[in-house]
């Protein structure tokens, strides 16, 4: 069972015009919402890189949320629509790679969308948290502990002392 | 003045860089004339004793190849590394995982239990398993643990050097070889080999079409390949666009795809991501339903991506699978 303190902790990646403006809408318009996103603003929602949401997970979030203009009002022309791709394929990949595909969600939230803001990210904290932790940095943890059970002489044979000795009658 | 001594060892290999290096052909005895070879398992009778009775730092260099998989592989890694100066991870194995890094989707358990009972060629009704230590008569018999996970040697030991490929070509072996034996190195922890990416040097490179716009992806095997036009325009997944170059487009030019062996460039953390994206973004349906019937094409993306480089990927590893702490089924 996972730490009864766990809360559910959300990257989402919120583009410069829509879903980020639509978040500040949500602010000056006192609407409530769950603290548990946080949110980066980026220009597009095409700039989050399938990299930047694997490093979210690796680096310990439990759910990773993109939100950009509706298809057709893309500030780029079609930005949102490479994101809509690469999506697609991501969710396939992470499932092989043993993530559960409800983490990872993508909406379309126009500038007018406060509302819409509050309602994606309190159901995403609550189906999130019906999952639990991802805990990818403890995971981490778990499985380097294995190489620690090494024989004796392997042991004194680590990249401590002796390996900078070693560099330093190189040098 | 001695010449300087070298080793070459092998972790979870297929032993195909062990062949780079004969490959090197007429030009290995120029390195054999400039050399001692201290240590090759595969070519000559030294053993571990010998090895550990040198001084640390006694070898100028060490060309370790495969992925570390056992404790054997591991406590070998160690060694080596206390006892060089300058230690390669030479081959995509030892350099991202490899081949034997795709074992990260599966279990250790899953993995015994397949080769010792399921697989059709297996009889094993004592279902008899490899044991770390075993006693008869007496006697007691060790076998090196396989661990849960396979891993890079750079996440076991510190790595001075990278050679990439699968296996690396004798150009950049060649190349390697000599700038380690001049001493004309690239800051430690580079990888010797260009830091472009492979398009850039593929003879099929003036015809890759500004917008690829795929309608379909299809297998080398479910097409005639005309061999004169970029690959990717032909809806065919190359790796190209998200790997290193340094091989001269070997793949291409025997009319296959580049499956990515060299890895990624400096400027890239996640090979499997990256050609994700740049092949992704580029195909030319608009709605959710045919982007996904375009897809699925590629059956098996994590194969495909991350063929060569799973366990230096972000994840590392299925996030799932039981081992070595417990953690979910299977």
């Amino acid at each position: 069972m996972h730490d009864p303190g766990w809360q559910p902790r959300i990257v989402a990646f919120f583009c410069n015009w829509c879903t980020y403006t639509a978040a500040d809408l949500a602010g000056v318009s006192r609407l409530k919402y769950a603290p548990n996103v946080r949110i980066i603003r980026l220009m597009c929602s095409g700039r989050a890189d399938p990299q930047f949401i694997l490093a979210a997970f690796a680096g310990g979030a439990d759910g990773v949320l993109i939100g950009g203009c509706h298809v057709g009002d893309c500030h780029y022309s079609e930005g949102n629509l490479k994101t809509l791709r690469r999506f697609q394929m991501l969710k396939r990949m992470l499932r092989g790679l043993g993530i559960d595909e409800r983490r990872f969600r993508l909406e379309w939230i126009s500038a007018a969308e406060g509302d819409k803001v509050r309602t994606v990210v309190n159901e995403m904290v609550e189906q999130v948290r019906s999952l639990g932790p991802l805990g990818m940095p403890s995971r981490f943890r778990e499985w380097d502990a294995e190489m620690a059970r090494l024989p004796a002489e392997a042991k004194t044979a680590g990249a401590g002392a002796a390996q900078e000795e070693a560099e330093a009658a190189h040098a | 003045m001695p010449k300087p001594k070298i080793a070459i060892y092998w972790c979870a290999s297929c032993g195909g860089c062990e062949e780079a290096v004969v490959d090197l052909a007429e030009d290995i005895l120029g390195v054999v004339e400039a050399v001692d070879i201290v240590f090759w398992p595969v070519a000559m009778d030294f053993k571990k004793g010998d090895i550990a009775a040198l001084p640390d730092g006694a070898l100028a260099a060490t060309l370790l190849n495969g992925a570390v998989r056992t404790g054997e592989q591991e406590e070998m890694a160690r060694l080596l590394r206390r006892k060089s100066r300058c230690l390669v991870a030479y081959g995509a194995c030892a350099c991202s995982g490899g081949i034997p890094g795709l074992a990260n989707l599966f279990s250790r358990e899953q993995m015994l239990r397949y080769v010792y009972e399921e697989a059709p060629t297996m009889e094993n009704g004592e279902k008899t398993r490899p044991q770390v230590e075993f006693r008869d008569d007496g006697h007691t018999l060790e076998l090196p643990e396989i661990r849960h996970v396979v891993r890079a040697l750079d996440q076991v030991v510190e790595v001075d050097y990278y050679v990439p490929g699968c296996p690396p070509t004798p150009k950049i072996t060649k190349a390697a070889v000599e700038a380690i034996l001049s001493g004309n190195l690239p800051p430690r922890g580079s990888v010797l080999a260009p830091d472009f990416a492979l398009c850039a040097e593929c003879p099929r490179r003036a015809t890759k079409p500004q917008d690829l716009a795929f309608t379909e992806f299809k297998r080398p095997h479910q097409t005639l390949l005309d061999p004169g036009r970029c690959l990717l325009a032909q809806g065919v997944v190359c790796m190209g666009p998200a790997t290193r170059a340094g091989c001269e487009a070997l793949c291409p030019a025997g009319n296959m795809p580049c499956s990515g062996c060299f890895g990624p460039t400096s400027r890239v953390r996640d090979q499997g991501a990256k050609m994700l994206s740049s092949l992704c973004a580029n195909i030319g349906a608009r709605d959710e339903a045919s982007i996904n019937r375009v897809l699925d094409g590629i059956p098996d993306p994590v194969g495909t991506f991350y063929r060569y480089g799973l366990p230096e990927s972000l994840l590392r590893r299925r996030v799932d699978l039981q081992g070595p702490v417990g953690a979910a089924a299977p």
